[in-house]
Parts: structure tokens; C-alpha cells; sequence
């Protein structure tokens, strides 16, 4: 399960932060900001896509870097929610 | 204001002199289409297009003066030229023409090199002193008026504008990939260089000169502040700043011909405004700029400005269709890739004003960077106010209050806001303290370099060297002051001034005037205490306060808006014709600059959602600029 998340994590972040360029490193415990590869509007991306794609509400207060900012993180997040 | 171009040095053939000036002249010819000069001599050649602004009818350049030693081909307009003609005619020079370029004649035969520093006023300009055999070039102190130079074997070329240098045979556009990289992390390359490898900017306040076979490049003025403990508070500052403006103002009015003044809707073109109005009562014309979408629209105010003064006002409307129209010309004059739309729109000003048969305008660019009225002035503040209590969930929340128009930032936590403006945090020491954030967030834009560019580029930083070429004495002024310095040295004439400005505007033949950018506020502003200028997180306090009953109250206290134009908001909106061949992974791999499938995949989500991130934004018109400079200057 936690597998698929990071699947569908992972791809998201490439199309959608990285345009496809794979060679880029994702390492899943990189910082997503650190690394450039999201900015204030990108989180809103992010949180819009796990909200579609994983059918659930990321509160406000939720979106913090510990939650949301590397592969792993996300993953570890929204597999909380599901099983909340 | 017009444009020069000539060259120094025995590689042009004499049958070869006039023909190639000729075609260095007609590349600028929308910079000065009222008329045309050259002049030859052994080993030298000027050539010159005039807007005639001043002296109409006796300002013919390449001016000699009456004793045949000295010649000139000159760019600008000295607005203390009335004086200064007065003061030499006083000391017993005879004058035969009306014009201010005389003046500079008349002032280098009296004060040699000197003379520079007794000019106020904007200015490029090529002097040629027959008696030493030397070639003077020299550029005013902030750069309003470009001038660049290359050579071939030992012969300098130089000219307004690079098209001109490109027509000179053996003379190629070729790119430097330092100065791209330079524009996707500081907005401008670092002059001397440009984007066209082996091309030089002079930079502001420089002179070259050429003589006895050698050639030296040396700095005549540089801004300069106080160091931190020395700053003095003055007690009557106001009223010496209203006075300095009123006087900055009055004599950038002095032409021959009409001169009408930009009304943006802000403080400071509304005060510059409100200033020509009262010293050319029932004769100013304003102009302005309205857009369709709401965050970049300021017609309400432009509108009760122009109201309050009474003038004859004239407004136009730039449209996404618009921009995306313009946009490849805005690139041809502009001459390198820029990572914002927003000269466009300025284009189609200046059109407005040419059509309406002026050809100098007063504007309030300069006022932001003196008197600490960008947004990022207030950002350094924060982050270093957030920075002395690192834990605190309160501060970090002020981030979002400084960019209410970024929607971005209003659903973002503390601990969020605190990660996106901490760059570069933990070294307050950093002389680009202020500036970090904002061009780790423009760099991002670079993941898109090709990877035959990145390796090109190598381990090259950018920041590095601008960091290098900061002055001995920087470290000792106080923040903001280093932070003004970055701005007023590097964005402003390396873009504010040149793409926004001198570019577009001579585009339609149109001179702008700087009444901020008069020396002497230069001065004045850099000597001021900083809470004078960014008070708390009040920007241009003691400006606001100058406006006092000159500026209706609600545009002196109204939320700065920094100027913007719909950037990839317009392409989607409108996309154009060229953009599909543009950014095709065909076109985009020719160039060989960027990674075409990413920027295929980029366009694809730009033209589907529109405005997105800083990040997107700015590297799609970086890339779409880039590829049309490509296009223009490299594969024609």
C-alpha cells in the first residue's frame, strides 16, 4: 500500500515539478523546498492533487513541511490519514 | 535623445568608413528619426540619429566645436544645461548653438574629464579630442542610457544599441552562457557583460578612454552610503526633499518640444505628476496603462490622479493578445532574455505617447530603489526580525501580510513561510543577505538549462560573482543600504532603466526623464537615517510625507502595488501564433539551451492552468525570451 502511495507520489513530483527529467535525483527523505523543486504555489499543487487523487481533506493546519516536504514525509502522511 | 555609434582604430578601410556607419546608423534609426550625421577623420569615425529634443533647429551631431578640436556624438539630455552655458559664457565662451551638447564641448575644453561630474543629466556619449588624439566614451552615473562596445583586431566599435554593433562585418552574435545564467538567477547579466559574447556594456558612471595606444575603463561615480554609524538625522528633510524633487522636476521639463509625464497610479509618478502640473500649469499631458486583469489594473488611481491635477489624460489597455503580440519585437529591442512580460505593456505606452505627438516623458522610475519602496526592502527586515526568535509561530505570518496579491502564500503555515524566505538565513553576514531568496527562487528556473549547458557552466555562481564586485566599503553600511545598493547598482540599470525603460521607450521614439534619478537626490537619499526611508515596515516614509497635500491622501497611504503584467497568464490566455513552433522539442533542441521535453511538458501545463508558480512563470518567459533572442540574433 505504503508502496503504491509512493508510486503515485513520486510520478506526481516528476511530471509536475521536474517535467518528465528523470536524471534530476529524488532521493524519497530530499527536501522538496530545500532542492527548489516546489515553492508556496507548488505546495498548493501538491496538496490538490493528494486531496483528487487520495479523496481527502489536508486541513490547513496540516500543511507544514513535516508533513509534505520529501517523498517520504508524504507518504508517511497520507498513510496516516487513510488509516485515520 | 537619440543614438551614437561609430569606431576607433585603422581597421576600417576609408572607402569602407561611411558605408558602414551608414548601416550601424540605420539600426538605430527609431531611436533618433528627426535626422542623421557622420563624421570621418583618419582612424575615426562618429555617426549619430537625433530625437530633437533641444536646440531643434541648430543641434545637428556629430557637433564639432568652433575651434575644429573637438567632436561629439552624444546620447541624453543635460538638464542643467542652461546654467552651465550661462556660468561659461559668463567666464567668456562664446556659444553658436542653443543646444546642451555644445555645453559638454564647451565644459571638457574648460574642465577635461572633470566635466563629468558638473553634468546632471542622462548620457552616453563619444568624444573625440583631435588635438591629444584621444576617444573619451562615458555614461551617465545610473545608466539611463546604454552604450556598448566591441572590437575587431585593435578597432573599437561602439553604439547605443548591439543591433548596430552586429552590422559591422566580423562582428557575430554569439551567446555567453554566463550571462544566461546570469539572467535566470539576478534578472540581468553583470555588466560589462552582456548575453552577446564578446560584447561589453560600459557600466554606469564609466568612461573608457583611448589614448597613446592604450585603452582604460575606470569608474567616474558610483553610489555610495554612509557607513552604519555615521548616518546623521536631519531635521528638515522633508522640506529639502520637496525642494530637491521640485527642482529635479522643473528642470527636467526644460525642452523645446512638449513633455508629458507617466501616471501609474502609484505615489511616485502621481507626485512627479503633481509636480510638472504646477510648474507647467494647464500644459501637462498624462499617460497611462490599464490592464484587463484586476491585480494588475490600477486605473481607479490613475484615474483620480489625473482628476485632482486636472490635466489632459490619455490611458490605453494592454491585453493578453497583446502581449503575446508584442513580445518578440520587446525581445528585438531589448537585445537578451528577460524573465518577465512586463516591458511589453510598457511598449504600447510609449506608443501612446508617440501617437499623441510627444517625444519625452517624465516617469517616477527610481523612487523605489532610493527611498526603499520595494516589497523585498520589507522581506530583509522580516526575515532578520523573524530570524532573532527562530520558534515563533507569529512572526513567519507577516510574510504573508508583505505579498497580499501572491495567492500562494495565504494558505501556507508558519513553519512553511518560515522555510520559504529562509534562505540563506542562518548568514546574516552575507552581503546578499537581502537578496537571497529571491534569486534562489529565479535560479530554480534553471533546471530547465539543457545538460550540455549545465555542464558548460559547470560549478559557475552567478551570486559569486556579483558578490565579487561589490565595493571595499560595503560591508560597513547598514542592511537596507546594502540592500539599495544591490538594487540601484545592478536591477536598475540592468533592467528597471534598460528593458523597462530606455528600450521601450525608444522603440516609439519617445525620451524618458528621471526626475528621482537627479543627482543630487541621489545624494541626499543615500545620506538618509534607513527608519527615514523604511519606517518599521512602512516603505517611503519620509516620500509619503513629501507628498503631503500635492497627492491625494488614499494614493499616499493605498498598499503599494509593484508594477506587473500578466506573464504566462497572457500566453495562456492568448497564446500566439509562434509559440507552438517556439517551444517545439524540434526548435527548443536546435537551440540546444534547455531540456526540450521538459519544456514541452512546461508549456503544455502553462497554456493549460495559466499563471502557476514563481518557478513556472519564470522560467517559461525565460525560455520563450530565450528563444526568441535565439531566433532574432542567432539563426538569421
Amino acid at each position: 500500500m505504503a508502496d503504491d502511495i509512493k508510486a503515485t507520489i513520486r510520478a506526481f513530483i516528476f511530471e509536475n515539478f521536474l517535467f518528465g527529467d528523470e536524471s534530476q535525483p529524488l532521493p524519497d527523505e530530499m527536501s522538496l523546498i530545500d532542492n527548489d523543486l516546489v515553492d508556496s504555489t507548488g505546495i498548493l499543487e501538491l496538496v490538490g492533487f493528494i486531496e483528487k487523487r487520495f479523496e481527502m481533506k489536508v486541513e490547513d493546519r496540516e500543511i507544514v513541511p513535516a508533513n509534505l516536504d520529501s517523498v517520504a514525509r508524504i507518504v508517511g502522511y497520507v498513510g496516516r490519514k487513510q488509516a485515520s | 535623445m537619440c543614438g551614437i555609434a561609430g569606431y576607433f582604430g585603422d581597421g576600417v578601410a576609408p572607402a569602407d568608413a561611411v558605408p558602414l556607419l551608414s548601416g550601424m546608423a540605420d539600426a538605430l534609426a527609431h531611436r533618433g528619426p528627426d535626422d542623421s550625421g557622420i563624421y570621418t577623420d583618419r582612424d575615426i569615425g562618429l555617426t549619430h540619429r537625433r530625437l530633437s529634443i533641444v536646440g531643434l533647429a541648430d543641434g545637428h551631431q556629430p557637433m564639432l566645436d568652433g575651434s575644429d578640436n573637438l567632436v561629439i556624438s552624444y546620447n541624453g539630455e543635460i538638464f542643467n544645461y542652461v546654467e552651465l552655458r550661462a556660468r561659461l559664457i559668463a567666464g567668456g565662451r562664446r556659444f553658436r548653438t542653443q543646444s546642451d551638447t555644445e555645453v559638454i564641448l564647451h565644459l571638457y575644453d574648460e574642465m577635461g574629464l572633470d566635466c563629468l561630474h558638473e553634468l546632471n543629466g542622462d548620457f552616453a556619449f563619444a568624444l573625440w579630442d583631435t588635438k591629444l588624439r584621444r576617444m573619451v566614451l562615458a555614461r551617465d552615473r545610473m545608466g539611463v542610457r546604454p552604450l556598448f562596445h566591441a572590437k575587431r583586431g585593435d578597432t573599437l566599435f561602439f553604439a547605443s544599441e548591439i543591433k548596430a554593433l552586429l552590422t559591422v562585418p566580423g562582428i557575430a552574435a554569439e551567446l555567453d552562457p554566463y550571462a544566461l545564467d546570469q539572467i535566470f538567477t539576478l534578472w540581468t547579466p553583470l555588466a560589462p557583460r552582456t548575453i552577446f559574447r564578446g560584447i561589453s556594456e560600459l557600466p554606469p558612471g564609466h568612461l573608457m578612454l583611448i589614448e597613446r595606444g592604450r585603452t582604460e575603463i575606470r569608474p567616474w561615480w558610483r553610489q555610495s552610503f554612509p557607513d552604519a554609524g555615521d548616518v546623521q538625522h536631519k531635521p528638515d528633510a522633508v522640506e529639502e526633499l520637496r525642494a530637491l524633487l521640485d527642482d529635479a522636476t522643473r528642470i527636467r521639463l526644460r525642452a523645446d518640444v512638449p513633455v508629458g509625464s507617466y501616471l501609474s497610479g502609484g505615489l511616485d509618478s502621481s507626485l512627479i505628476s503633481a509636480l510638472a502640473a504646477r510648474a507647467v500649469p494647464g500644459n501637462l499631458r498624462t499617460f497611462s496603462l490599464g490592464f484587463d486583469t484586476q491585480e494588475h489594473d490600477e486605473s481607479r488611481w490613475q484615474a483620480m490622479m489625473a482628476a485632482t491635477l486636472g490635466v489632459e489624460h490619455h490611458a490605453v489597455r494592454c491585453t493578453a493578445n497583446d502581449i503575446g503580440r508584442l513580445f518578440p519585437d520587446v525581445v528585438r529591442h531589448v537585445e537578451r532574455p528577460i524573465l518577465r512580460t512586463a516591458p511589453a505593456p510598457l511598449g504600447k505606452l510609449s506608443a501612446l505617447v508617440h501617437d499623441h505627438g510627444l517625444k519625452t516623458v517624465l516617469t517616477g522610475e527610481g523612487a523605489d530603489e532610493l527611498f526603499a519602496g520595494y516589497d523585498i526592502f520589507r522581506e530583509a527586515k522580516l526575515r532578520r526580525f523573524r530570524g532573532r526568535q527562530p520558534q515563533s509561530r507569529l512572526r513567519p505570518l507577516l510574510f504573508q501580510r508583505l505579498y497580499p496579491y501572491l495567492p500562494g502564500l495565504k494558505r501556507q503555515s508558519p513553519e512553511y513561510l518560515a522555510k520559504f524566505f529562509g534562505a540563506g538565513d542562518d548568514k546574516i553576514d552575507d552581503p546578499l543577505y537581502s537578496h537571497r531568496p529571491r534569486f534562489r527562487s529565479t535560479g530554480s528556473a534553471k533546471l530547465f538549462f539543457s545538460t550540455s549547458l549545465k555542464e558548460q557552466l559547470g560549478t559557475y555562481d552567478a551570486t559569486a560573482e556579483l558578490a565579487a564586485m561589490l565595493p571595499a566599503d560595503f560591508p560597513r553600511w547598514h542592511p537596507l543600504h546594502q540592500a539599495q545598493y544591490l538594487e540601484t547598482s545592478f536591477l536598475l540599470p540592468g533592467y528597471i532603466l534598460s528593458a523597462q525603460g530606455d528600450r521601450m521607450m525608444m522603440a516609439n521614439g519617445v525620451e524618458g526623464r528621471f526626475p528621482f534619478l537627479d543627482p543630487r537626490l541621489i545624494d541626499f537619499a543615500a545620506a538618509l537615517p534607513p527608519d527615514m526611508k523604511l519606517h518599521g515596515l512602512r516603505e517611503k516614509h519620509i516620500l509619503k510625507q513629501a507628498a503631503k497635500g500635492l497627492v491625494p491622501e488614499p494614493i499616499i497611504e493605498r498598499p503599494k502595488q509593484p508594477y506587473r503584467a500578466p506573464d504566462s497568464q497572457a500566453f495562456a490566455a492568448a497564446p500566439p501564433d509562434y509559440l507552438e513552433d517556439l517551444l517545439s522539442e524540434k526548435t527548443v533542441g536546435k537551440g540546444g539551451l534547455f531540456n526540450a521535453p521538459a519544456v514541452e511538458k512546461l508549456k503544455s501545463k502553462m497554456l493549460r492552468q495559466g499563471a502557476s508558480s514563481f518557478r513556472d512563470d519564470t522560467a517559461f518567459i525565460g525560455i520563450v525570451s530565450t528563444q526568441l533572442w535565439l531566433d532574432t540574433f542567432l539563426t538569421r
